[in-house]
């Protein structure tokens, strides 16, 4: 079989950036939110939920999760196109992490969104 | 003067037509005042035992035939001292290659990415009399790239080279690669994003600088790569 030299798959870019800004955005809640657990008055439940129940937190925990999500994506792809060879194989552990990051998503939705 | 003295070397030996597998061979040499060089050694070396392979041809570090992995870090063997190495002086072929011979590698798939990104101006304006003139600024910004030798220090010294070789460019690829974009006489600079623009060719690098710590003509393809990243961005953002 005849193989030719193909490049261009035309995508990477936005993965790459993405990859970068997903890491700012990560290290900015860090400090956001050690700075916050370290003002809690108590080390109790009620207190620990409460600082996730204001808007401000429960916007920047979703962002968080999802930058943290997207990052993990690419990373997780990258390391599956060095190591898994089989196309067939690499597709579907592609998808099955694309899912699981999907439903891990909808899960953190709802635990914020139920404080 | 220095009095004579005795390197030891410890030499991968593999040749495919007699042994079933690599093995190191153990083996001392005396060097002559005059030897400076790790190549001047190696030379001394075939006298001893002739049936040691290596590749060397210009012994000034302009060819970049003699590279070879030296104490586990890629290098030129006529640019480095012998005698600021640690023995015994352990030297195995450049990583990741297929091996034709003891220190000799098939450098087919390492050319096969150069060539993959055009490594020559394309310009389809009709020729003028004399040469493509360069403003003086222009040519400043080809400086620490159109030296490279081409040895595959770098590029064999890159584990998404190693992972990858049929599909990521590689350090050496990527600088030329850049040396072509940032020429001003080139036309296809657009053409040659576009051909990069790959989550293999060009994303598998992850900055960990290897290539920049072993290049015996002291370049630096990560910045190289930073500034192909860099023009990618300006152009989609």
């Amino acid at each position: 079989m005849v193989k030719p030299h193909i490049v261009g798959a035309h995508y990477g870019l936005r993965d790459w950036l993405g990859q970068r800004v997903t890491a700012v955005l990560m290290a900015l809640y860090t400090v956001i939110f050690a700075f916050n657990a370290l003002m809690l008055p108590e080390m109790s439940y009620e207190a620990w939920s409460g600082m996730f129940g204001g808007g401000f937190m429960q916007f920047a925990t979703f962002l968080f999760f999802m930058s943290l999500f997207y990052h993990a994506w690419v990373g997780v792809r990258d390391i599956f196109m060095d190591y898994i060879k089989p196309v067939g194989v690499r597709l579907a552990l592609h998808v099955i992490v694309l899912f699981l990051l999907i439903g891990y998503a909808g899960w953190v939705a709802r635990i914020l969104w139920r404080l | 003067m220095s009095t004579k003295r005795t390197v030891q070397f410890k030499i991968y030996r593999y040749d495919p037509d007699r042994d079933d597998k690599p093995y190191m061979q153990d083996i001392s040499v005396d060097l002559e005042p005059s030897d400076k060089k790790l190549l001047d050694a190696l030379v001394r070396l075939k006298v001893k035992d002739d049936s040691t392979s290596f590749r060397r041809s210009c012994r000034e570090g302009v060819c970049g035939s003699d590279a070879m992995n030296i104490n586990g870090k890629n290098g030129l063997a006529c640019l480095t001292e012998v005698d600021d190495l640690k023995q015994p002086i352990v030297l195995r072929p450049l990583p990741g290659l297929p091996v034709i011979r003891d220190l000799i590698v098939d450098m087919t798939q390492f050319f096969k990415q150069y060539h993959s990104i055009k490594p020559y101006l394309v310009n389809n304006d009709p020729a003028p009399e004399r040469e493509r003139l360069q403003s003086p600024e222009d040519r400043e910004e080809l400086n620490g790239l159109y030296e490279c030798i081409l040895c595959a220090c770098c590029s064999t010294s890159c584990p998404s080279f190693w992972w990858n070789p049929d599909k990521f460019v590689g350090p050496a690829g990527l600088l030329a690669a850049y040396r072509f974009i940032a020429d001003t006489r080139d036309q296809e600079a657009s053409e040659r994003l576009d051909n990069l623009e790959d989550p293999y060719r060009l994303f598998r690098c992850h900055t960990i600088m290897n290539c920049v710590d072993v290049c015996p003509k002291s370049l630096n393809p990560t910045r190289a790569i930073g500034k192909i990243k860099d023009m990618m961005v300006r152009r989609a953002v």
